[in-house]
């Protein structure tokens, strides 16, 4: 399948999912004003990474983590990480390495250090920051390069998991995967990494139900997969998730290696791991605005919503949040190209006609995000240790997912519910989805829906609930919304959950070189998701 | 035709003990002749009769995938197995909620969580969530019960502190991630704790998981264990008959 996509075998009203867009746009807009005015903890360890600030001191403590929580007790980090380190490095006449070093020694202290002429920090901040971002523009053209010089397979892209906890034993099944047919590779982190406000440094060979997310370990596969996918002439993309507490460090971390592909979600973490809905969107405006600039697809996790909630009666809230976090991304100035809009395969394959209403939702999607690399997720509530019945249901996913044009492709694993996949499960997989794909690649091509029929009514419905679920959210907020359990039925509070005490208000001397730097006005948004909106847009259209 | 005796049971293919079993496995080796030379010695060092590799593939990077078929002489004796199972009555909602009405004259309390380090809650949110699972509702909607789901990755003592906190009958916890056995460290910490606490005899303790059962989770030092095809109704008629007994 191409992007965009252009047909419209829903016969879906345009001008509804304009208003969507609109309401989710105001949705975003609302919280806008108070995601700009903070900032965070781990967006100034953010910044320090990009800075060039790495390693641990002796208890193993991240230097970035040092620096931040120096900068926090004295309070100085009001004014961001960066005007801090160009301070420092005038005063001191150092880099920012060196003086993370030494504060990490206790041989000097940010406390002490007088103003500096305004225009002089100000060009510190930017000439310190400049290393980082060339080395992520690089990184960007290298992959172009890569695909373009190689190739990049045809969509859905086969995205294929490894979760070894141990990177060494990755690599090999990562390879493995790419020589049976995978296209991305994802390395499933350690079971609660999400939770840690710190990252963990360099390679790690022990993690429970995945592999800790490091630089090191980041570096490791990439060089694994560019090895591999060279001798097969295609271009294997990595995936990894900054999501959780360290969201925007994370980002950072592999937009500076080059991955390709990340879970990045504030929706997810508040709703599923209990972050604190006030620091994760923050950090995400920062993750999304890296993640941009780096030419890295985001993967959100609205297919989550479907595990707690029931698939039948909740398919609207899964669009209801794709819609606003295509606005989210808009907000960091990442394209519709880079969004992979998470949905998934769970109704109840005992309902009867479930195979039809999958359809609808997933053609749905496609048609709502035509240029989004959408993410299609398999089966998982409702697979049950019967393998074989297991390798059927993925089957009817992998069918699914060829029939209504999905980008990125998640393979079902028949041991889904019993352990983390063995390697000939993800054969089995690949094979299978290869297959489908093979002998219905243009099957959809020859395939309309019956007008008004079940498929084009249960899509027309969804589409329909979503917009007045929006319409609820917008009079409320987003806030309210996630209070009251509007998805996946789980209720949080504006203060309740993990690193609420990592936010702070930014003072009116705030710098951070990056958020200029890194602004990515260079991609315009496309026509599908320009919306025009006037003055009075909502009131007309209510 | 040879008859079933249940002392001598063996698997079946298609003829009463012929010892079938279908195998799939992966073997790191490179593929060729001698890789399915190499399944074949490893089906017969294993004990089984006619190892036949009827499917082999390359999955590349030295390793090597296959289908195998072989008999097996092994028996085992039916009639002697012994299976501790939960011998109270499995009631249905509406009768849960009437016996707690009128046998025990207040609401059953129960705290539930996924521990430590697990993430997964969709096995405490089938049992316990309002909506339940496949049609069966979870504890959250029966009137008669106090039911506190504290989702994912509970600490222990932050689980024991609630279920204190409300004085709790039982205490559900879930485990879903048992990579490296990560569960029966969780299931064992939880336990210790308690016990530490001197409160192990205050709550019914239940385990549940894809990977639980009434008998590891007996072993574990738990009040009963419950794994795949649980629902709330299977939990609660469970906690209310112990909790009737106890009063």
């Amino acid at each position: 399948m191409t992007r965009p996509y252009i047909q419209n075998k829903l016969n879906l009203d345009p001008d509804l999912i304009t208003r969507a867009r609109i309401l989710a746009k105001d949705i975003v807009g609302q919280i806008t004003p108070f995601i700009l005015s903070h900032s965070t903890v781990s967006v100034e360890r953010t910044v320090l990474r990009l800075l060039g600030i790495h390693g641990v001191n002796p208890e193993g403590i991240p230097l970035p983590n040092i620096v931040i929580d120096h900068s926090k007790e004295h309070h100085l980090l009001e004014e961001g990480a960066a005007r801090i380190l160009a301070k420092a490095c005038l005063h001191l006449k150092s880099e920012p390495q060196t003086l993370a070093e030494g504060l990490a020694h206790d041989e000097i202290t940010f406390e002490t250090l007088s103003d500096f002429p305004e225009d002089q920090i100000r060009k510190k901040a930017f000439e310190l920051a400049q290393p980082a971002v060339e080395q992520i523009r690089q990184q960007r053209q290298a992959r172009e390069h890569s695909v373009s010089k190689l190739s990049e397979g045809p969509e859905p892209y086969l995205y294929a998991i490894v979760a070894t906890g141990n990177i060494y034993e990755d690599v090999v099944q990562a390879r493995a995967a790419a020589r049976q047919g995978a296209d991305i590779i994802a390395v499933i982190r350690s079971t609660g990494q999400s939770l840690l406000d710190y990252v963990p440094e360099g390679p790690t060979s022990e993690g429970f139900g995945g592999t800790f997310a490091t630089q090191e370990n980041f570096r490791i596969m990439r060089e694994a997969l560019d090895e591999v996918g060279q001798e097969l002439g295609r271009y294997i993309r990595l995936t990894n998730y900054c999501s959780g507490l360290c969201m925007p460090e994370i980002a950072a971390m592999g937009a500076l290696e080059r991955l390709d592909v990340m879970l990045n979600d504030s929706m997810y973490g508040i709703i599923f791991r209990d972050i604190n809905m006030q620091r994760t969107f923050i950090d995400q405006y920062f993750s999304r605005l890296i993640n941009g600039f780096a030419g890295i697809i985001i993967n959100t996790g609205e297919d989550n919503y479907l595990t707690t909630a029931d698939a039948m009666e909740a398919a609207h809230t899964v669009l209801a949040s794709n819609f606003i976090n295509e606005q989210f991304a808009f907000l960091s100035g990442l394209p519709e190209e880079q969004q992979g809009l998470g949905h998934a395969m769970e109704i109840n394959p005992e309902v009867p006609d479930a195979f039809l209403y999958e359809i609808a939702q997933a053609q749905l999607i496609r048609e709502v995000f035509p240029r989004s690399p959408i993410k299609y997720m398999p089966p998982t509530k409702y697979m049950t240790g019967d393998i074989f019945r297991g390798h059927v249901q993925d089957a009817l996913f992998n069918v699914a997912s060829v029939l209504t044009g999905q980008s990125i492709h998640l393979l079902g694993m028949l041991t889904e519910a019993i352990h983390t996949p063995f390697m000939q499960d993800r054969f089995l997989s690949l094979e299978s989805a290869k297959l489908i794909f093979k002998t219905m690649g243009h099957f959809p091509e020859e395939m309309t829906f019956v007008a008004g029929g079940k498929v084009q009514q249960r899509a027309q419905a969804t589409l329909q609930e979503a917009i007045s679920m929006l319409e609820e959210i917008q009079k409320g907020g987003l806030f309210k919304a996630l209070e009251q359990g509007m998805f996946a039925d789980i209720s949080r509070k504006p203060t309740s959950g993990r690193g609420l005490d990592g936010v702070f208000a930014k003072s009116p001397h705030y710098l951070n070189p990056f958020l200029t730097l890194l602004a990515s006005d260079h991609f315009a948004v496309s026509e599908t998701a320009r919306i025009p909106l006037k003055e009075g847009d909502l009131d007309a259209n209510a | 035709m040879p008859t079933l005796d249940l002392k001598k049971v063996r698997p079946y293919g298609d003829t009463l003990d012929d010892g079938m079993v279908q195998f799939s496995l992966t073997l790191p080796v490179p593929f060729g002749e001698e890789a399915q030379e190499a399944a074949r010695r490893w089906a017969l060092e294993s004990g089984f009769q006619d190892p036949k590799v009827v499917h082999a593939h390359d999955l590349g990077e030295g390793f090597c995938f296959f289908v195998l078929y072989a008999r097996s002489l092994v028996s085992i004796d039916f009639t002697e197995i012994e299976i501790p199972k939960l011998t109270h009555e499995r009631l249905d909602k509406s009768e849960i909620e009437n016996r707690i009405r009128t046998l025990l004259g207040r609401k059953l309390v129960v705290v539930g969580a996924c521990i430590e380090s697990d993430a997964h809650t969709v096995g405490i949110d089938a049992i316990m969530n309002m909506k339940g699972y496949n049609g069966h509702k979870g504890l959250e909607s029966y009137h008669e019960i106090d039911a506190f789901n504290l989702g994912a990755q509970v600490p222990c003592e932050e689980l024991v502190a609630k279920a204190h906190e409300v004085s709790a009958d039982a205490i559900l916890i879930s485990q879903v991630v048992t990579q490296k056995d990560l569960h029966l460290r969780n299931l064992t910490r939880m336990v210790e704790l308690l016990e530490l606490e001197g409160l192990r005899e205050h709550f019914l303790l239940i385990a549940g998981g894809p990977r639980i059962n009434y008998e590891l989770a007996k072993e574990l030092g738990y009040d009963a264990g419950f794994g795949p095809d649980t629902y709330a109704e299977d939990v609660a008629s469970f906690v209310l008959d112990r909790i009737l007994i106890q009063k």
